[in-house]
């Protein structure tokens, strides 16, 4: 194929690519979509407009349809974020249990507001709705992919510490 | 983890080792994927099985409380070509938290309820769409499938018999309304998940435009213990029109959040009790019963209810996807609707002028009457507002924005005027604030 593609993504988000659209019927790669921009996130950290058509192209759909995606799904960054997004639930359920707490406690820790990224680069903070975790609460996901249960002021501390939180350097 | 208990354990029996009982060989040791091997070698007819399904009474699990049977018998099974059983995981109701754990402790028996599915229906495909936020669950099905197939319980000529099955798990990535049937459809389909209109039923047109079966995690999970024990007796462990244990997702100010399995028909006191009581020996004020589309009820109704559907309707609710959401006198009613509204707001695919405008409206007004800002005549155009949007919309989201602000304002509407007139909450704030129990972790 084209060299948009092999410039953008590595033969292992390729791989991992077609392996999704196996789970689909040959005539529909386009149901993959949706991991094929998770799997480029995962490996660009965002998503740019160039990303975006090369997984249109590997999909063999239009790339306004694969950014109609992109845009219609909150797990999507369509802007560079921190190393490390920090979604936190503040929906109702988790509110009860310390979920706005947690985010407040988080936004004085790390000096920002929701949808802002730390001047290191570092943080991204972001407001999430319901997890589906909310027996857990406070949680938070980071970056997409890792859930962190019970995040009372001595565990978000410890996961601040463990991403390299008040250290210089990245 | 959450806490997990149960009254009569059904669903949950293979939860008690945690993480360490979900693979394939736990399953099987606790009798999974009997029912399967059975509905193969005696080459049960699909007749049969939708049959003994339609008498256990289950219930659809997801929110609507659908018969599943009935469900299952409109599939034109005869239909020669592609057809479809889908599994509904993407779990977002606020409030609602069992699917996951279903899937984290017990993967294999909503794979071998999806494939009994399959054969009951003659679908060859399954697809488990599950939500974006909980990946690490996400990679456990999939490895759960993996192991399904290597032990030739998925695929060609399952067990050797003539059925065939495959089935796969899709992933979303953060938006709610995929939770609506047919806006999850256009997701699979690799689009922006916004409902289609019904008419046509997915039993006629669903995935790719063929027909399809939708149901709920625990839906398909109940499936082979329902076999197990035969749908009669299922039936007998809840009440009459609502057979069954249910899984009830506790969350808010009780001492032990977590999922309870109880019968349906077992009194909200004793669910009560079974999570801690109240969080720090507090009153109960209010409890939304079904998730946070369901109406909010106070706590002297809910003391005197019973968890089933009927019982909840007649109460003046819903039993939603069984999300128990419950909330003590340090709550401000006016502040928790505030946070509800916003969600749906936010969540509402837009496509619909009535829910895209009107959750903007819902929004904004009970926003400037939980700052102060609200005036006299807000409340009787919150009321006119949800008129606009009920029933005038492509899927029930417009609905599920609209019954919290009446049914807030309907039961507690003192503390909306109280902060129209006064400007500030009934509640005083630092009160508001202890009742999360951030600062200092109350354990059960
Ligand atoms: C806005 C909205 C969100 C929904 N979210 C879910 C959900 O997360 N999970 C679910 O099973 N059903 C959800 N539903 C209900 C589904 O449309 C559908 O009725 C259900 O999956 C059918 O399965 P059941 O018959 O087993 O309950 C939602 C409905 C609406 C209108
Ligand atoms: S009711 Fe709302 S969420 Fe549902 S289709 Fe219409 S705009 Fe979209
Ligand atoms: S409300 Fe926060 S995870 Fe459900």
């Amino acid at each position: 194929m084209s060299s948009t593609v092999n410039n953008l993504l590595s033969a292992d988000a390729l791989t991992r690519i077609e392996r999704e659209c196996a789970k689909y019927p040959v005539d529909q790669r386009q149901s993959a979509v949706m991991a094929a921009l998770a799997i480029a996130q995962d490996e660009l950290g965002w998503l740019a407009k160039d990303t975006i058509a090369a997984v249109a192209q590997i999909l063999g759909m239009a790339p306004v349809a694969a950014y109609e995606v992109a845009s219609f799904y909150n797990m999507y960054d369509l802007a560079p974020v921190g190393k490390f997004k920090i979604t936190v639930c503040t929906n109702l359920p988790c509110a009860l249990s310390g979920g706005v707490d947690a985010a407040d406690y988080l936004k004085t820790k790390l000096g920002i507001t929701f949808n802002e990224t730390t001047a290191d680069g570092k943080f991204t903070l972001k407001e999430g709705e319901c997890l589906g975790a909310c027996g857990d609460s406070p949680v938070m996901i980071l970056n997409n992919k890792r859930m962190c249960s019970f995040m009372h002021p001595e565990q978000i501390d410890a996961l601040l510490a463990e991403c390299g939180h008040g250290k210089a350097g990245a | 983890m959450a806490l997990i208990s149960a009254l009569n354990p059904l669903l949950t029996t293979g939860w008690s080792r945690g993480d360490d009982g979900w693979r394939l060989a736990d399953y099987e040791a606790r009798g999974g994927y009997v029912q399967l091997r059975r509905l193969l070698n005696d080459k049960v007819s699909q007749d049969d099985l939708i049959a003994e399904v339609k008498k256990s009474v289950l219930r659809g699990r997801g929110g609507a409380g659908f018969p599943t049977g009935l469900k299952w018998s409109f599939m034109p099974r005869a239909f020669p070509g592609d057809k479809y059983v889908v599994c509904n995981s993407d779990e977002g109701e606020p409030g609602t938290f069992k699917d996951r754990d279903l899937m984290r402790f017990d993967p294999h028996s909503v794979i071998e309820g999806m494939i009994i599915a399959g054969y009951a229906m003659g679908a060859g495909r399954g697809y488990n769409y599950i939500h974006g936020e909980i990946f690490d669950i996400y990679e456990r099905f999939e490895e759960a499938l993996d192991e399904a197939r290597s032990a030739g319980l998925l695929g060609q000529k399952i067990l050797g018999s003539e059925f065939s099955f495959e089935l796969f798990a899709h992933h979303g990535y953060g938006a709610y309304i995929c939770g609506e049937e047919t806006g999850l459809l256009e997701s699979l389909e690799g689009k922006k998940g916004q409902p289609r209109y019904k008419p046509p039923f997915p039993a006629s047109y669903g995935l790719y435009g063929k027909p399809t079966t939708i149901n709920n995690t625990e839906t398909f999970a109940a499936i082979p213990f329902i076999l197990a024990i035969g749908g009669e007796k299922f039936l007998g462990m809840g009440k009459p029109n609502n057979g069954g244990t249910k899984l009830f997702s506790v969350s808010g100010h009780v001492n032990r959040p977590g999922n309870y399995e109880i019968p349906l028909g077992t009194p909200f006191s004793t669910l009560l009790d079974m999570a801690g009581g109240m969080r720090g020996g507090r009153k109960l004020k209010a409890v939304i019963p079904g998730g946070s589309s369901a109406p909010v009820l106070p706590a002297e109704i809910m003391m005197n209810t019973t968890m089933d559907y009927d019982s909840i309707a007649k109460a003046g609710s819903m039993l939603g996807s069984g999300a128990v959401i419950v909330m003590d006198e340090t709550v401000c009613m006016v502040k928790a609707l505030e946070r509800l509204s916003y969600f749906y707001f936010e969540e509402s695919c837009g496509q619909c002028t009535p829910c895209r405008e009107g959750t903007g409206w819902l929004y904004r007004v009970v926003h400037r009457i939980e700052h102060g800002e609200g005036r006299p005549e807000d409340l009787d155009q919150l009321n006119r507002v949800t008129d606009n949007i009920m029933g005038r919309t492509i899927c029930a989201l417009g609905d599920a924005a609209s019954l919290p602000v009446r049914s807030f304002i309907n039961h507690f509407k003192s503390e909306f005027e109280y902060h129209i007139e006064n400007k500030k909450c009934l509640i005083d704030p630092a009160v508001q604030r202890a009742g999360s129990g951030f600062f200092k972790m109350e354990s059960a």
